[in-house]
């Protein structure tokens, strides 16, 4: 199976118009010393959901922030690979071009600015976008969701499942072409989750939005998501379709809630590593 | 008890404590968007008036004239200087930023003793600033007049700004969280350069007023010293709190000056007054009446 996936990774790659994002190799230190990211491989498909898994401290996060070049203000860098978008080098636009060309990424915790009100929030989605119809677009966004419409108040007073509508809705009003969630279910309820889940599945279909969604909620995660990569120690271990990779005995175990204590998938002994690259 | 001084002194008060506010303001939008200290607060204001008064009086500006160019001389101003002297300290300690913006403030205090000389200069009378208008049975000059309702325009404008402009909304998602700000496509360095160069801009105006209503001396700069007990009053960190603490700091100023000639004599109560109230508000509420827990402690 696991040669399957290499092969199914290799059509891609040739055809490269489909590819939105391709991370190759990267390799990230935080403080010149701290290397977090050991080449880091990836890509994504327009139109598409892929799903990057991995345990706490993977390094899911960090990814995120180095395709979307916020890593400056944590004193982190991208020392070696490149990451490509939309076919060209992107590995050193600063933050305000990515977003101009598109990418927006969703913080894990939301990132919310807690002391100014909804309309504010969404407001600053559509930041980089001088030509923006603000008031038709933030109506846009509350028939997506109604319930923000009746908060006035700050958007810190939100509870945790609202917070994380408004910062779907403030990416909406970017109006990027490939979103970046990290972790959108993390605090909230199964029932949430689950709308929360529709949702980017909305953007993703009706929207076109192609979307890279990080999660430690596999399950769910693979539920909605067309390709997947698992993450662990900073670099990807296993990658293939999403259904390939639910049904993978390793993944099911793992991941999927199959029991048995936590190990790690290097110990696993129907694992086989993937060629590297490079 | 000379209830007719003593309303008298608490209109001064007001319109002077208004003019803190707006130099208060000045000073949270820096440190709010920046971290950054600055004591060399009043150097700007003094320099706005200098550049302002030399353009009418040296080169014979008309005075509107001398006006807008100062204004886009104190923005620069306040680029140049983010960009020169701070943008290499962003990162570093607060300490070492405060060094440097006294060190800023001593050296613009030299420089203008240089350039401009060390006495006081007065505007020509371009306003009938002196005359003297009624209210409400007590005497006010024009220019006090006119400094309130300049000084509630800047404080209109500020909100205005901060509420509704994609710039403004832009500045205050920076204060909350830069790598937030960042990732919505907010240029960091952009917003810094424009917070000092609104906080110069308006201090400037500030003391061109503070020229107009009295004169342009170099010991203006003393107001960039009173605003901290307004500040501080205020919260580090509140804007509105900048306004309260400046009108605070202004009446009290007033009063102080009011006991002391009625009743104590002796002499200077009203400059030193406005610490005292300081050091008791801070005993009672550490972080200022508007401020937030956590700002820094220097
Ligand atoms: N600014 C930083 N400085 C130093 N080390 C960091 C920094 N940010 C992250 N790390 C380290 O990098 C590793 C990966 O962190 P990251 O936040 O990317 O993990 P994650 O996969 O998102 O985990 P989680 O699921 O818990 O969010 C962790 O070991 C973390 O300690
Ligand atoms: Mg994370």
């Amino acid at each position: 199976m696991l040669a399957q996936t290499d092969a199914a990774t290799m059509d891609v790659s040739e055809n490269s118009d489909d590819i939105i994002l391709s991370v190759n190799n990267v390799e990230v230190v935080f403080n010149e010393v701290i290397l977090v990211l050991r080449g880091l491989n990836l890509k994504a498909k327009r139109g598409n959901i892929t799903a990057l898994l991995g345990t706490n401290g993977a390094g899911k996060s960090t990814s995120l922030k180095a395709i979307t070049n916020l890593l400056a203000m944590e004193d982190g860098e991208v020392t070696r690979g490149s990451i490509e978008y939309e076919g060209e080098d992107a590995t050193h636009l600063g933050p305000e071009t990515l977003v101009r060309k598109g990418i927006f990424l969703v913080m894990e915790g939301r990132g919310i600015l807690q002391d100014m009100t909804v309309t504010e929030n969404l407001r600053l989605g559509a930041y980089s976008r001088s030509n923006a119809n603000i008031k038709a677009e933030i109506e846009q966004i509350y028939s997506y969701f109604p319930r923000l419409k009746e908060r006035t108040g700050l958007a810190g007073y939100l509870s945790g499942g609202e917070q994380q509508m408004l910062a779907i809705g403030r990416a909406m009003m970017a109006k990027p072409k490939l979103i970046l969630m990290d972790e959108p279910s993390m605090g909230l309820s199964p029932l949430l989750v689950k709308e929360v889940f529709s949702i980017i599945q909305r953007l993703n279909k009706e929207l076109g939005i192609s979307i890279l969604l990080v999660e430690q909620n596999a399950k769910m995660a693979l539920k909605i998501a067309d390709e997947a990569y698992i993450m662990e120690n900073g670099k990807i271990v296993l990658d293939g379709t999403a259904k390939e990779l639910m049904e993978n005995e390793d993944v099911k175990e793992f991941y999927l809630g199959g029991g048995g204590e936590r190990r790690s998938f290097k110990n696993l002994k129907s694992f086989k590593r993937r060629k590297r690259w490079l | 008890m000379n209830s007719e001084l003593l309303l008298q002194l608490l209109l001064n008060g007001i319109i002077v404590g208004m003019l803190y506010g707006v130099v208060a303001m000045c000073f949270v939008l820096i440190y709010k968007s920046t971290q950054v200290v600055n004591f060399a607060q009043g150097e700007f204001l003094v320099l706005g008036g200098w550049v302002c008064l030399s353009l009418v009086i040296q080169m014979g500006l008309p005075f509107f004239l001398a006006f807008l160019f100062t204004l886009v001389f104190m923005a620069i101003f306040g680029i140049v200087v983010q960009q020169i002297i701070l943008r290499p300290l962003i990162g570093e300690p607060i300490i070492s930023v405060i060094m440097v913006t006294i060190g800023l403030s001593i050296f613009m205090q030299s420089l203008m003793n240089w350039v401009f000389g060390n006495d006081a200069k007065r505007f020509p009378d371009i306003f009938g600033s002196l005359s003297v208008i009624s209210i409400g049975g007590l005497n006010v000059e024009t220019a006090y007049v006119m400094s309130l309702v300049l000084s509630l325009v800047i404080m209109a404008v500020f909100y205005f700004f901060f509420r509704f402009t994609r710039h403004g909304l832009a500045m205050r998602a920076t204060a909350f969280n830069q790598q937030i700000a960042q990732s919505l496509g907010i240029s960091v360095k952009q917003t810094f350069a424009m917070a000092w160069a609104i906080s110069a801009l308006v201090s400037g105006v500030a003391g061109v007023v503070m020229g107009i209503v009295s004169a342009v001396s170099n010991s203006l700069a003393f107001v960039g010293i009173k605003v901290f007990p307004a500040v501080i009053v205020g919260g580090l960190d509140s804007i509105v709190g900048a306004v309260v603490g400046g009108l605070i700091i202004g009446v009290l100023e007033n009063l102080a000056e009011f006991i002391d000639g009625e009743y104590l004599h002796i002499g200077n109560l009203y400059t030193i007054a406005p610490f005292y109230v300081l050091i008791i508000i801070l005993m009672i509420k550490p972080y200022g009446l508007f401020g937030t827990k956590d700002i820094e402690r220097i």
